[in-house]
This record gives C-alpha cells, sequence and structure tokens, in this order.
C-alpha cells in the first residue's frame, strides 16, 4: 500500500482538554477515506494538523511525505482543502476569486484564464462566472470551493464536511464530483462528514472518532464483520456508527464513574 | 517574497476600489484646501508692504488660520486615517472566513500582514503626497511666492516623518485587528490607545513628574530643581508616538526653532546670544535635531509589528 497520510501518536490538547488522543492512521494514495464522527470529535482538529495550521502537542504526521509541522509550505503546495463553510471575498466575482488563489500557488498568468474556465465549467459554474460571490447561494459556494480545491491540482483534498447544508440534490452532485475527483485525477480524498448513507455509498475506507480517539478504521466489510457479526449485504453504516457511538458512550461514562470514586 | 506580491496588490486593489478609500480622501481634501486658502489669503494681508521673509512658504503648513494649521490637522487626524486603513484587516478575513482558506495556501503567515501592511503604507504616502503637492500647488497661486530647495526639502523631511507616524497607527490598528476577533472591539481598542496616548499622557507625565522630581514648595525658583522637574516630564512624555511626532513635525518645519526643549531657562547672557543668532536653522542641523524622534517612531513602529507576528503566528486558525 503506497501510504500519501500517516500520523503516528498524533495528539493534540487545549488547556486540559485532550481534542484528539494519539491518532495512528494510514491513508492510501488514491483512495476515498471518509472520516465520520460527532461534533467536537478532533475531525477539524486532525484536519488543522495535517495542513500545518495547528501544531500537534505531540506525535508526528507525515503527508506526501512531507511534516506539516516543519514543511508547512510544501504541505500546503500538495493538498487542496476545503473547510467547512468555506468563505470568499463576497465583492469580488468567482472569476476575480479564483485568480487571487492561483496567483497565491504562483500559478502564471498565462495559462490561467484557460484553466480558471475549465475548472468552473467542471463544477457547472460557467455561466455565474462573472457575478459576484456575495450572490451566490450556499450550494453554489461550495462548489466553487471545489473549483479552487481543483485549480490547484493537488495530490490530496481535505474535505471538511462537504455536504453539510446542501439540499438533497446538491447533496448528490458534490459526492458525484468527489467520486469523479478521485477516479478520474487519481487524486486522494480525505473527507469528514455526519451523512452516513452518502460515506457509505463512495468511500472505500472509513475511520470513526470518538471524542479524540479513533475507534475503529476499516472498509465497510470489515467494520461491519467486527461489530455485528454479520457476513454481508444487510446492514447500513448506520447501524455500525451507532454500535461504536453506544460502546463509545459507555466507556465514557464507565471512566468517568471511576474517576468520581 | 511571491505571496507577499500577491497579497500587496490584493490589498491595494481593495483599498482603491473601497467606498472608504474616496470618503477618507475627499474629506482630507476638502479639509486641506479650505484650511490653505483661509491660510494663504491671511498670510498675504499680512506680509503685504513687506520685503519677502525667508522661508515663508512653509508658514502655509504652520500658521494657524481661522481653525487650526495644516500641520495640526494631519496630527490630529493622521492616526484615524492609519485606524480607518488598518482596524479590520485581519478580523475581516476572519469574519468572512477566507483567513483559513489564505493559510492554507503556499505562502508564508508573515506575508499576509506585511502585504497588507505595506499596501496600507502605500495608501497613506499617496494621500500625504498628493496632499502637500496640493496645498504647495495651492500656496504658489495665493501667495504668489516660489518656494526655495530649502522649503522643499524641509517639506519631503516632514512628509516622511508623517508617513512613518501614521504607519505606527497602522501597525498598531493591524495588531489590534490580530488580538480581538470582533471588527468594532478592534476598532474601539485601537481608538481607545490613541486617546490614552493624545489625552492622557500629557497629564501623566507631568503627574510623574511631580512625584520623581518634585518642586518643593520654598524652591520654584530654583533652576536646578525645575531643570530636573522638565527632563522628567519630557522623559516620560516621549514614550508617547504622539509627543514624539508632534516635537519632530514643529521643528522641520519652524526653522527659526533649534531645539526640540520647550523650557530653556536663560540667564541674561543666553537671553542676548539668542536675540542675536535668531535665525533660521539650516536643514541638515534640523534634520539632525529630528533624526533621534523619526528612529524613535520606526523602533515604535517595528516593535508594535514584532508583537504582531508572534500572535499572528502562533494564532489557531480554525474554520468556524
Amino acid at each position: 500500500m503506497d501510504t500519501i497520510i500517516h500520523t503516528q501518536d498524533l495528539t493534540k490538547r487545549y488547556g486540559s482538554q485532550t481534542a484528539v488522543d494519539r491518532l495512528n492512521l494510514e491513508v492510501a494514495r488514491g483512495e476515498i477515506f471518509g472520516f465520520l464522527g460527532p461534533n467536537g470529535a478532533g475531525k477539524t482538529t486532525t484536519f488543522l494538523m495535517l495542513l500545518g495550521l495547528s501544531e500537534p502537542t505531540s506525535g508526528s504526521a507525515r503527508v506526501c511525505g512531507f511534516d506539516p509541522t516543519r514543511e508547512a509550505l510544501k504541505v500546503k503546495r500538495v493538498v487542496g482543502y476545503l473547510p467547512e463553510n468555506v468563505g470568499f471575498y463576497d465583492d469580488m466575482t468567482a472569476v476575480d476569486n479564483l485568480r487571487f488563489v492561483a496567483h497565491l500557488n504562483g500559478i502564471r498568468d498565462g495559462a490561467l484564464a484557460g484553466k480558471i474556465d475549465a475548472v468552473l465549467d467542471r463544477v457547472g459554474l460557467l455561466a455565474e462566472a462573472r457575478k459576484r460571490v456575495g450572490a451566490y447561494s450556499r450550494g453554489m459556494r461550495q462548489r466553487l470551493g471545489i473549483a479552487e480545491v481543483l485549480m490547484k491540482e493537488p495530490q490530496v483534498v481535505f474535505l471538511d464536511e462537504p455536504t453539510i447544508g446542501l439540499d438533497p440534490d446538491g447533496t448528490q452532485k458534490m459526492l458525484e464530483m468527489v467520486r469523479l475527483l478521485s477516479r478520474e485525477r487519481g487524486i486522494t480524498v480525505f473527507f469528514s462528514s455526519h451523512q452516513l448513507d452518502q460515506v457509505q455509498r463512495i468511500c472505500d475506507r472509513v475511520g470513526i472518532m470518538l471524542q479524540g480517539h479513533l475507534v475503529g478504521v476499516g472498509s465497510m466489510d470489515d467494520l461491519a464483520k467486527r461489530k455485528l457479526g454479520v457476513d454481508q449485504a444487510q446492514y447500513s453504516l448506520e447501524e455500525i456508527y451507532m454500535k461504536y457511538f453506544q460502546e463509545g458512550v459507555a466507556a465514557a461514562t464507565e471512566t468517568t464513574g471511576q474517576a468520581g470514586r | 517574497m511571491h505571496g507577499l506580491f500577491v497579497m500587496y496588490r490584493k490589498e491595494l486593489e481593495d483599498h482603491f476600489s473601497s467606498t472608504r478609500f474616496i470618503l477618507l480622501l475627499t474629506v482630507i481634501l476638502m479639509v486641506s484646501l479650505v484650511t490653505t486658502y483661509m491660510v494663504g489669503t491671511g498670510l498675504r494681508k499680512e506680509l503685504e508692504g513687506f520685503a519677502k521673509p525667508s522661508l515663508v512658504f512653509l508658514l502655509l503648513f504652520t500658521s494657524t488660520g481661522a481653525l487650526f494649521s495644516l500641520a495640526q490637522f494631519i496630527a490630529f487626524f493622521g492616526p484615524l486615517i492609519g485606524m480607518i486603513l488598518g482596524f479590520d484587516a485581519i478580523s475581516r478575513e476572519r469574519a468572512s472566513r477566507t483567513l483559513s482558506k489564505l493559510l492554507s495556501q503556499p505562502i508564508y503567515r508573515d506575508a499576509v500582514i506585511n502585504g497588507k501592511f505595506l499596501a496600507g503604507l502605500t495608501i497613506i504616502s499617496l494621500m500625504l503626497l498628493s496632499i502637500v503637492l496640493l496645498i504647495s500647488g495651492m500656496g504658489l497661486w495665493v501667495l504668489g511666492v516660489v518656494p526655495g530647495w530649502e522649503e522643499v526639502g524641509r517639506l519631503a523631511v516632514y512628509l516622511v516623518i508623517s508617513i512613518v507616524y501614521i504607519g505606527f497607527w497602522l501597525a498598531v490598528s493591524i495588531l489590534c485587528s490580530i488580538l480581538f476577533r470582533g471588527l468594532a472591539t478592534s476598532a474601539l481598542a485601537s481608538l481607545a490607545l490613541w486617546i490614552f496616548l493624545a489625552f492622557f499622557m500629557a497629564l501623566g507625565a507631568s503627574l510623574a513628574a511631580d512625584v520623581f522630581s518634585p518642586i518643593p514648595p520654598g524652591r520654584s525658583s530654583d533652576p536646578e530643581t525645575i531643570l530636573n522637574h522638565e527632563q522628567t516630564r519630557e522623559t516620560v512624555a516621549s514614550f508617547s508616538p504622539i509627543t514624539l511626532y508632534s516635537q519632530a513635525a514643529t521643528t522641520i518645519l519652524d526653522p527659526t526653532r533649534n531645539t526640540t526643549r520647550s523650557l530653556i531657562l536663560m540667564g541674561p547672557m543666553e537671553r542676548l546670544s539668542l536675540s542675536r543668532f535668531q535665525n533660521p536653522l539650516p536643514l541638515l542641523q534640523s534634520t539632525l535635531i529630528v533624526m533621534p524622534y523619526l528612529i524613535s517612531l520606526v523602533a515604535v513602529t517595528v516593535v508594535c509589528f514584532a508583537i504582531c507576528y508572534a500572535f499572528f503566528m502562533r494564532q489557531e486558525v480554525r474554520s468556524t
């Protein structure tokens, strides 16, 4: 397996609170990896550490062979990041927004115009390319975010809740785009989501985070076998997830109970 | 370097197309032109019948007409210009959620604040330069006096000092926008600092002088005591960039002032020598007097920027 993201005992503490606790994770090149977990489980924190935007308290990480803490610039050159609720300069047009980001990435003006049109066409925004982004709907903004990531031609993309707040149609389009990203261009996709049925549909493997711990990782079948004891066919990710979740909550109450004693 | 240039260009574009810049420029131009006209016509009346006094052109900037002199106006309004240009530098990016995107691009973090600062500084320089040129042009027309090299040189030094001074306030407001999350909070914080330095520093300075080198009741005419008292007061006061600036600006614009000290103890000999040598200082000498002030101003700005770096480099960047 050609590993593109690798973390070893990656830990982040905020004061006494541990956001991510000794995370050991491997993501292979070209796969779609789904990152599941309730709010506040440490998914975004993990993304930020992998991007070098936040410094880990201890442990180490490698993204495309680079250390995000020490070689942040090299990591940022090959990683595209779509944050939850991506922001744009609202008083600029979509094209201007993309051009600015392209300049920041050192893409030269010569090839730029064609490239911007190509990515906007790819996400279906070419008709609205000259509109101010302030007038965009949520789904359009999200798609523009994907266009921005595409323009960088990254090896890995981090998508933080890309489907949150989208209508069913928008969600459908977004997922289709994510899948194509991976299949057509061989880009590794690492994305977090709550919407389990969608994750199930497009992910090769999933990891489940609970309160900073990675409690389960593997393909859907693996997890189903491990947790539900069923062979195939009749399970949904939701069941697996809930199983993990309930176990996690039970374990947590146990430990707090012990601490109280 | 590359990221810095891209940021700089974008910020500059933003400034030029913003309503805020246009309003600011309009207000400043309006005040400057009206004041110059009033001062200019006043000067012309006063100087009627006199041979051309030396360095009359600088009087355009320093003499108070009906309201205030231009130098006073810039000293008062300059900090506000700096603050208006910088108060939302980082907090606006944060509010529109573009900061995390910006920082996940392959540029150094300091390119973001450097680009913003340099763009602001460019705007300030352009504004001041255009004001001084406009006023000079109008002065030519109203006074009918052509400025000599000496005067042009003094104006240039004055311009540099003013740019550095307003640059300091720009740095302060950028710092506030890094430290505070809300737009209004950051604007108010820099405003508070300005009010403190402008109004309470002088008060604090005389208080400090009273405490550290008091003038005992019976010895109010003892020169040494008074001198000590004054020195303490000036030392404390010069911690404020406002004091630094006003001292430097008045010294460079008024060539007959040959020291920045406000109190000179004079015996009969000194008085004699003063009245005999009441001649304007050459430009080089004035510049020498002003230099320490200019350097202090630059130093304060650099310190302010260093604090910006220290905070911004470590700040957590979250998208939500």
